[in-house]
């Protein structure tokens, strides 16, 4: 017989702020945000394939955008600054929630199959680490050129088509790689996000599912179509 | 039907524990999984040794008491079955399956592969149910019920607190179990009054009882023996905003 008496070792009992719910909104919230940005961001890409004053037309445009109303600069400043305080509240609820995860289950099961939800539900937070890394480079690549081999400002066209030049292969290959990172955290990000917010129900569960791998799948094909074309020879 | 058995043999709650290899020859294709370890623990009994501890009560699927983790699967790997209506027909002659216990750190091992769920309980305390004055059961037509809301309040009313999909969490989350109860008393009227204060009480003992957040890797809902639907999460994070943004909440 088994003697249900005192529990082991009992935890202080704190309740962990934020809540598990809230740290998830967080996660919706500013996931959304850098979404919307990613569907702008490739969207804009795209200009490329309408010749290098197209594109070069559309970044300064991005720097002017808003004169004479406002000074120069300040709708893209804005926008870093919203993006950048998604993003570190992105992470920040990551991790929280991550080491929350982990401390709920201590003892490691020894016999467990992977996740069977999906490949990207299980990828999200090694993947998120890659595309972190991925952007820290290319920030430093393409918006202060400091690792770019033209780094001409203003003129995006050459700057893009030296930086997916054939001899950089492993450039282009871990910008696909991060890229397909991207749109696997999207697939689930997306479908996830929309559950959080309350959007889901069973009979819109298929449909949700479906419009994530849907718009994933669109803008992993975008933004994968730049290099591709300077690759091929088709944008130079 | 022969069978190898890897079970995790933990003699209280500080013993670290240990997965132990046991062989039964005389198992039978027709019995359950639960009548396996009872022809195991005769035959330990039997020896002198300690027979394995494990979780039962009505063995026909509705209590929710048998919890153990069967070949990495709460319950095993019959869809939609507890642990008692799993029979050993869905595995092979000379099979090895490893048993383990639920395991979650709200969930600490009593012993073998009994675990303590008492925080689910405490979850149910801090806000599951509803207040009615007792004694005094009203006309049960006074209050109509839509039919879309009656099924889904039964859908959900259908989980058994087995805490098989904190088991299968990757996160360790009790968030499927949570979803359930605000699901099954928010579709009813009876349980309105309650309804904001409910949610908000009851995700903070889950978290409090160091259950994880839920990332919507849809592992619970796979597991669930009663089928409870993902959708309850996000019915579950619904009621939670409304319940702590803008509006008034009740005493």
């Amino acid at each position: 017989m088994v003697t249900l008496g005192q529990r082991p070792a009992t935890r202080a009992r704190h309740t962990p702020r934020p809540s598990s719910v809230q740290l998830k909104i967080v996660m919706a919230v500013s996931g959304a945000l850098a979404l919307l940005y990613l569907v702008a961001h490739m969207i804009g890409n795209l200009k490329i394939f309408l010749g290098a004053e197209a594109i070069n037309t559309y970044a300064a445009w991005l720097r002017t955008v808003g004169e004479p109303a406002l000074p120069a600069e300040t709708l893209l400043w804005l926008v870093r600054v919203v993006l950048t305080v998604a993003i570190v509240a992105h992470i920040v609820s990551a991790v929280i929630l991550t080491r929350r995860a982990h401390r709920a289950r201590p003892v490691k099961y020894a016999h467990r199959q992977p996740v069977q939800g999906s490949y990207a539900a299980r990828t999200m937070r090694w993947g998120g680490v890659i595309i972190l890394l991925f952007i820290i480079y290319h920030l430093l690549d393409l918006t202060t050129l400091t690792l770019n081999p033209n780094g001409v400002p203003g003129d995006v066209h050459a700057n893009l088509v030296a930086d997916f030049a054939p001899s950089r292969w492993y450039v282009t290959l871990f910008y696909a790689l991060a890229v397909i990172a991207v749109g696997f955290h999207v697939r689930h990000g997306l479908w996830s996000g929309l559950q959080t917010l309350g959007h889901n129900s069973a009979a819109a569960q298929n449909t949700l599912k479906g419009v994530a791998l849907v718009v994933a799948v669109l803008l992993t094909v975008g933004f994968l179509s730049v290099p591709f074309a300077v690759l091929t020879g088709l944008v130079r | 039907m022969k069978l190898n058995l890897k079970i995790w043999r933990q003699a209280g709650p500080e013993d670290r524990g240990r997965l132990v290899a046991y062989r039964v020859d005389d198992a039978d294709e027709d019995m359950s999984f639960l009548e396996l370890l009872d022809v195991l623990n005769e035959r330990l009994a039997l020896d002198g040794e300690e027979p394995v501890a494990f979780d039962h009560d009505c063995r026909e699927g509705i209590c929710g008491a048998c919890s153990m983790v069967i070949n990495g699967e709460p319950h095993g790997p019959q869809k939609a079955t507890t642990t008692c209506q799993l029979h050993l027909r869905h595995f092979r002659d000379g099979e090895s399956i490893t048993i383990e216990p639920f395991r979650a750190a709200a969930f600490p091992v009593v012993r073998d592969l009994v675990v303590d769920r008492g925080s689910l309980d405490r979850i149910v305390a801090s806000g599951g149910y509803i207040s009615a004055p007792t004694g005094s059961a009203p006309e049960a037509h006074a209050t109509p019920v839509p039919k879309a809301n009656a099924d889904r309040a039964f859908t959900a009313a259908a989980c058994i607190g087995c805490g098989a999909c904190v088991a299968a969490c990757p996160n360790g989350s009790a968030s499927l179990f949570l979803g359930a109860k605000i699901t099954h008393l928010g579709e009813l009227p009876q349980g309105q009054p309650e309804r904001s204060d409910r949610v908000v009480r009851m995700v903070e003992t889950h978290d409090t009882e160091g259950f994880g957040g839920c990332t919507n890797t849809g592992e619970c809902a796979v597991a669930c023996p009663k089928e409870i639907p993902l959708d309850v999460i996000s019915q579950l994070n619904r009621d939670y905003r409304k319940a702590t943004t803008g509006g008034r909440r009740s005493a």
